[in-house]
């Protein structure tokens, strides 16, 4: 019986996306680039003022990385699917698992990138405080970039076109956003939203962030925020597996 | 690396010839598959599919022989899309039997087996002609010394560090149907390939389908162009879904006494429809 994956195939998606990426250089700046250009300006915004700077920023580093790779990832998959490369790679002995795997791995890596490169700009340049160790910060956002790949690749099941995949931000993403606790503190809101920020896994992000910037070393907390991240990302990743269909009408 | 993983390359060598070869060796296929290697490459029995609600094939039956260049024809919109996807194992079909090479259509055992080209040039255009072969003989376990080769059979032997989107459309079509050639497949369903091709090419392309046909491998290729029909072995002449002709050229024009395929195809027609307007009276 044929493997449901195998790394080779796995590997070979990633090292084809990568080198894709590697051409793209407008991609490539909106995925480095723009975070920083954002946390920058954030900084500028607050010009002095070090403790709301010191509240935003953790926060952002959490959902940047989360709402980039889930725009880029969506509408890559989508062009997969338009320019007929998909229906093709279901006809070779690929697994599904092995495309989806491969995209994570590929955008997993470039998150890497995105984090360390926004969380040197923020703690080192801008001065942000964080008493906890600073990589730990650079692992939450990559395990945040890559929870946002696999959500926008779960989602880009169900958009028919690239326009229909970049509408799903609002309505995915956007939620996400203004129940973090970026706007209010997540123990402050009303009951229901409560619940409800509660099972978004972009809450968790930002919580894991602000766990780093006020405790100094690794708390169970943090593990929790950890793990519930990882953990979506892999529902995420199997769900989309199961709704990406060999057949289609 | 792919090649070392174990997995049993699709061979470029020359003898033997396909990856079925080495497998009727090395692995045991269930003992009800092995008989049926000697039916057709292809058998369809009652086939109905049906898409955007529409019925696209009523119910079709026919067969594809083993080790010829079958062509698929029909004017556009006629169902051969669609009947080729329903080959490959990525059409939803309503109902009916579809068997390649002795298995249900689709089976994960057939994936490299059998390699397809869709209507359409599915190859990245961001990435250059050899790596995407690169990409797609790691997919399909073809060794990587095929690479070469299959991009001389398409005549792109300068063009494989070009970028697929800088190519023309009918070179980019040949990156496409050289994807399709890695690893030697034992049958090739090929989606309008030599459309909008030049002449020479399209007539050294024909003449690859031959040589390939004569090694052993079957060939299903697809067209509008009704003069490619004096290029195959045997025609299946697709229409509204319906199969109006299944027959060698040679017998199509004799039986029809036309003077070309495009004519023989009218005449056909016509004769049905002769036939359906008396059923009533
Ligand atoms: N994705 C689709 N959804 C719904 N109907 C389709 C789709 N693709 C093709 N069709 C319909 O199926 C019929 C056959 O199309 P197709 O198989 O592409 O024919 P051909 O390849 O012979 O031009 C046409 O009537 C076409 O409108
Ligand atoms: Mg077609």
């Amino acid at each position: 019986m044929r493997a449901p994956m195998a790394p080779a195939a796995t590997l070979a998606v990633t090292t084809r996306v990568l080198n894709q990426l590697r051409r793209d250089h407008r991609t490539m700046a909106m995925l480095i680039v723009i975070p920083c250009v954002l946390l920058t300006l954030l900084w500028w915004m607050f010009d002095g003022d070090d403790q709301t700077f010191n509240r935003f920023g953790p926060p952002l580093l959490a959902m940047f990385p989360f709402i980039i790779m889930f725009l880029v990832t969506s509408v890559t998959t989508l062009r997969e699917r338009s320019s007929g490369t998909l229906e093709r790679l279901l006809t070779t002995p690929m697994g599904k698992a092995d495309l989806l795997a491969g995209y994570a791995l590929a955008f997993g890596a470039v998150a890497v990138l995105q984090a360390v490169v926004a969380v040197v700009l923020t703690v080192g340049l801008l001065g942000m405080d964080v008493r906890g160790p600073i990589w730990v910060l650079a692992v939450v956002a990559v395990l945040d970039a890559i929870l946002g790949s696999a959500l926008g690749l779960l989602v880009s099941a169900f958009a028919a076109t690239e326009f229909q995949a970049v509408q799903f931000m609002p309505a995915f993403v956007l939620p996400q956003v203004l129940l973090c606790g970026l706007f209010v503190p997540r123990e402050s809101l009303p009951d229901v939203l409560s619940v409800v920020s509660d099972v978004l896994p972009l809450s968790y992000a930002v919580d894991a962030m602000r766990e780093v910037q006020t405790e100094s070393s690794w708390t169970s907390g943090l593990s929790v925020d950890v793990g519930v991240i990882a953990g979506s990302g892999l529902v995420a990743l199997a769900l989309a597996s199961a709704t990406l269909r060999r057949r289609t009408a | 690396m792919t090649n070392n993983s174990g997995v049993t390359p699709r061979s470029a060598h020359v003898v033997p010839r396909h990856r079925a070869d080495h497998r009727a060796d090395s692995e045991q296929q269930s003992p009800v598959a092995r008989p049926l290697d000697a039916e057709a490459a292809v058998v369809v029995e009652r086939l109905h599919v049906a898409r955007g609600g529409r019925t696209v094939l009523p119910e079709l039956s026919f067969t594809v022989p083993r080790g010829q260049v079958t062509g698929l024809l029909g004017p556009s919109g006629g169902g051969k899309t669609t009947l080729m996807r329903a080959l490959v194992g990525v059409q939803r079909v309503t109902s009916g039997q579809v068997r390649v090479l002795g298995l249900p259509a689709g089976t994960p055992a057939l994936r490299s087996r059998v390699g397809y080209v869709t209507q359409s040039p599915s190859v990245y255009g961001d990435l250059t002609v050899a790596e995407n072969l690169r990409f797609f003989a790691r997919l399909l376990h073809a060794p990587f010394t095929d690479i070469e080769a299959v991009v001389g059979q398409v005549d792109l032997a300068g063009h494989a560090d070009d970028l697929v989107q800088r190519l023309s459309g009918g070179q980019r079509s040949r990156v496409s149907l050289a994807v399709a050639l890695l690893g030697r497949p034992e049958m090739l369903v090929l989606d309008e390939p030599t459309v909008g091709l030049d002449p020479v090419l399209r007539r050294d392309l024909w003449e690859m389908f031959h040589r390939l046909a004569d090694e052993g491998t079957t060939l299903l290729v697809s067209s509008h162009v009704m003069d490619e029909a004096t290029r195959c072995d045997r025609l299946l002449l697709l229409r509204e879904g319906e199969l109006v002709a299944d027959d060698s050229p040679g017998v199509l024009l004799d039986r029809t006494g036309a003077v070309d395929v495009e004519s023989a195809f009218l005449a056909v027609i016509d004769a049905r429809t002769d036939r359906r307007a008396e059923v009533p009276a």
